[in-house]
């Protein structure tokens, strides 16, 4: 996502061009905007899950009672612990920011390092709770499902296409942090030009603000 | 939305991280109480005070510009909007 | 000194030949290779249209059967809403003219850019790809469920075609919107940017802001063909009409993200040709964000009859009419800036004001099917398909032709013949109206749309809307033919062949790499007219 100012061969170019606009303000790359590029795309994200939780929304209010028994078949403790390692995980890529921006690159990488190993924890046990409720008969189309009442069945229809869709983003998220994590090590991103990790982090933060939502919608409904 | 060089010191982003820790307590601690149809808002509430902690100060939109700040609320009010008025038909059916 | 346009100078400079147009990250290549892509297809489904207008043309069946019929108007569907009319005005114009109007040098994420055109060219193949294998869906665009998650077609690929497509449209809307916040020349401010700019500006919200939901809705309809979740399936509790919400709360935007770019075509036409300032520059500017925002709430005005709430259909009905408002604005302000102008017919504001009749004509019928009451008479019969094809052809199509006829000698450096370029577009906007209205009238009558047969009585209609479609067709590719044609002259187009007055017209046709030769002068007002009237006067006292 480089910005056409730094490309060397554009310089050369015997151009008047409009100078004054080229020089001195976007030489230095416009890190803001590239921070704007990637707050659109989070919107995009937004609306992305928001479609599941229109159909959540409907869902629920037509079906309470079976959501409040299907939330019950959930584990609390995967919801929970889950939820504390992801927010655990934003404070770490906070950290990581202000430690790029005060120079102290060891700092970054642990904390960077960090998050990873929260993500890697995150799907680890999601996918222990996933694999028990196949194995307890609780899948999409399975006949426990079909024979079982039609909300819950929409429940868990739901809980798998909302989690399923937040795991994807969270690998998709690890990769960004991963790549990240190349920069700074290579020391591509310092206290001027930090976009690239902020960028990494911003996404980071919307999976767990998803799944700040995504907890109480599932796991908690009484 | 100027290049911001505003850095949060390690203990704020920390203080910030118990006070989401405890918020997720008390959104677990409020799900055993039954409040009937108040539950799930509750349950909202408190979501949407920790997604504010989130964006606040760990995405540091409290520092960005106001053109950042109005879309965001725009997204979120077109989301509401997405919701709220399928409920025209979903209620009234 | 002689400045080298941009089509000899590639960007970035290492890559030859093909390579410096696969490879590019300039804009007005990028523009310039949707173009071609974007016209391919275009002409693509035109030919499709005309094969189905050929079946419909005598009663039964007359060169296709019922399910070629239904994948054939599902293709011509998917092409031309995919494929041609959302991406056609902001991906090919906003492309090439948005950087320039703004007095940059390109887009703000040159390589996103690029990546979209992939993603685009990606999408088409794909849904190419779909007619192989198990036949290309017979759903409709709309691809409704429950027949699209039951019907053996290939619905999976041409629906992750829509996905990708989707994308690559949400990517170009991301990168406008950044372009304009981050890149204006310094002196312009928000109220000097040209219509046509901010017309993209309001599309490139709706893009960024709607396009998702249709995202995750085709996502749900793969999940529901490979997975069987239920989520839309009656028999396992699911809510059939809430996919059509989900999908209309796209797709009704969508039609915004069409027909927008194409009012900013006509509002940057018509004080040019007009050497008038703009009636109402503010008035559009509203206008545009308007209907962005009003457009989002209207979805369900597609689901009168699809069974849902009454206080629903009351409350997006009445919404609907809000919609009209902003629309009414602009058309008043064009008409208002005509009257009293200095007029000089050519080509492109020939087709501006063909524009603006049928997009009227759409836009009123529009009424007659937003209102709860008449639509459900009307509702999926041809008169519904008539309705949309004055807006969306007669509208943003006719803006594309429009905007292909003004900015061609800026693009390519090269005046087309405007004699033919007349004929072509007579040609073309009679063969519309003879093409259309009888569908109209067809529809008032009860004939359905979708199907491949009619009863006896809607003969002549069809029959004579056959015609109109041969002399629309004969019209399009004679066009398309006269502006390649000039594409075999030498370059002979002036930097302002029009007396323009936007920024893309201070610098040479075609514009050099960097697009301006030197630093452009941005007008306090962006229609000021009174220097090229100058000009003007000077030139005819000279002679």
């Amino acid at each position: 996502m480089s910005s056409h100012a730094i490309d060397p061969e554009k310089k050369v170019e015997p151009v008047k061009t409009g100078e004054s606009m080229k020089t001195g303000e976007s030489m230095k790359t416009d890190e803001a905007g590239k921070k704007m590029g990637m707050w659109l795309f989070l919107y995009t994200e937004i609306i992305l899950f928001g479609g599941l939780f229109v159909l959540y929304a409907v869902y629920f209010s037509k079906y309470t009672q079976d959501f409040i028994e299907g939330g019950k078949e959930l584990n609390r403790v995967f919801g929970v612990v889950n939820t504390v390692i992801l927010l655990i995980s934003s404070f770490a890529v906070a950290a990581s920011i202000t430690a790029v921006q005060k120079g102290q690159r060891k700092i970054a990488l642990w904390a960077i390092g960090a998050s990873l190993g929260c993500g890697t924890i995150f799907l680890v046990n999601k996918y222990f709770e996933w694999g028990h409720k196949i194995a307890i008969g609780i899948y999409p189309n399975s006949e426990r499902l079909l024979d079982g009442p039609d909300g819950q069945n929409l429940f868990f229809g739901l809980y798998y296409v909302i989690t399923g869709l937040h795991g994807l983003h969270i690998v998709i998220g690890m990769t960004f942090l991963a790549v990240a994590f190349g920069f700074v090590l290579a020391g591509k991103v310092t206290a001027d030009r930090f976009a690239m990790l902020e960028n990494a982090g911003l996404y980071w933060h919307l999976v767990d603000l998803i799944w700040i939502f995504v907890f109480p919608l599932f796991y908690l409904v009484i | 939305m100027e290049k911001n060089d505003h850095i949060f010191a390690y203990s704020t982003l920390f203080s910030v991280l118990v006070a989401l820790l405890i918020l997720t307590g008390i959104t677990v601690g409020a799900s055993f109480i039954d409040m009937g149809k108040f539950n799930v808002w509750v349950a909202l509430g408190i979501a949407s005070v920790k997604a504010s902690l989130v964006l606040m100060i760990f995405m540091h939109l409290k520092f960005e510009g106001r053109a950042l700040i109005l879309s965001f609320l725009s997204t979120v009010f077109f989301l509401a909007i997405m919701i709220s008025f399928t409920f025209w038909d979903i209620a009234f059916r | 000194m002689e400045q080298r346009s941009f089509f000899e100078t590639p960007s970035p400079a290492r890559y030859k030949g093909i390579g410096s147009w696969l490879l590019t990250t300039d804009h007005k290549r990028i523009g310039l290779m949707y173009l071609f892509a974007i016209v391919f297809w275009f002409l693509l489904a035109v030919l499709l249209g005309g094969l189905i207008r050929l079946e419909l043309m005598f009663p039964g069946e007359t060169i296709m059967g019922a399910q070629l019929y239904n994948s054939a108007f599902t293709l011509h569907g998917v092409i031309m809403i995919f494929l041609f009319i959302i991406p056609a005005l902001p991906a090919v114009f906003g492309n090439f003219f948005l950087p320039m109007q703004i007095g940059t040098d390109d887009v703000f994420f040159p390589k996103l850019n690029l990546l979209s055109w992939y993603l685009y060219m990606l999408g088409g193949v794909i849904a190419i790809l779909s007619l192989f294998s198990d036949g290309f869906p017979d759903t409709g665009w709309t691809f409704y469920v429950p027949f699209s998650i039951s019907t053996n077609t290939n619905v999976s690929t041409a629906v992750f075609a829509a996905f990708v497509l989707g994308f690559a449209s949400m990517l170009t809307g991301l990168n406008f919107i950044t372009t304009i916040h981050r890149m204006r020349h310094p002196k312009m401010s928000w109220m000097q940017i040209p219509l046509f700019t901010w017309s993209l500006y309001a599309t490139s919200w709706v893009q960024l802001l709607a396009t998702p939901i249709v995202s995750i809705t085709l996502v749900l309809v793969m999940v529901e063909r490979y997975f069987n979740v239920g989520l839309f399936d009656p028999a396992k509790g699911g809510d059939p009409i809430l996919y059509q919400h989900l999908f209309w709360m796209y797709s009704h935007p969508a039609v915004y993200i069409m027909i927008l770019p194409g009012m900013g075509v006509i509002s940057e036409i018509i004080p040019v040709f007009a050497r008038k300032s703009i009636f109402g520059y503010k008035a559009i500017v509203v206008s545009s964000m308007a209907i962005a925002i009003a457009g989002s709430l209207v979805w369900a005005h597609h689901m009168y009859t699809s069974g849902m709430s009454d206080t629903a259909v009351f409350v997006f009905s009445l919404l609907t009419f809000v919609v009209a408002i902003p629309s009414a604005i602009k058309v008043f302000s064009w008409v208002a800036t005509l009257y009293k102008g200095s007029i000089e017919m050519s080509p492109p504001l020939f087709l501006a004001l063909c524009f603006i009749y049928l997009f009227s004509v759409g836009g009123l019928t529009g009424l007659v099917v937003g209102a709860a009451g008449t639509d459900i008479h009307v509702h999926d019969t041809h008169f519904v398909v008539s309705h949309f094809h004055f807006t969306m052809f007669g509208g943003t199509g006719f803006a594309f032709f429009a905007a292909l006829h003004y900015w061609w000698p800026k693009m390519f450096g090269r005046m087309y013949n405007f004699k033919r370029a007349y004929i072509a577009s007579i040609l073309v906007t009679g063969g519309f109206i003879f093409h259309y209205v009888p569908m109209f009238i067809l529809g008032m009558q009860g004939m359905p749309r979708r199907y491949y047969d009619y009863l006896p009585q809607y003969a002549t209609g069809n029959f004579l809307a056959g015609f109109g479609a041969l002399f629309m067709i004969i019209g399009i590719f004679m066009m398309m033919a006269n502006l390649m044609v000039s594409l075999r002259q030498e370059r002979n187009a002036p930097a302002d062949p029009w007396g323009g007055v936007t920024l893309e017209w201070m610098t040479p046709s075609p514009p050099p790499l960097h697009n301006f030769e030197s630093e452009p002068k941005v007008l306090d007002y962006p229609y000021d007219f009174s220097g090229v009237i100058k000009k003007f006067a000077k030139k005819t006292k000279g002679a």
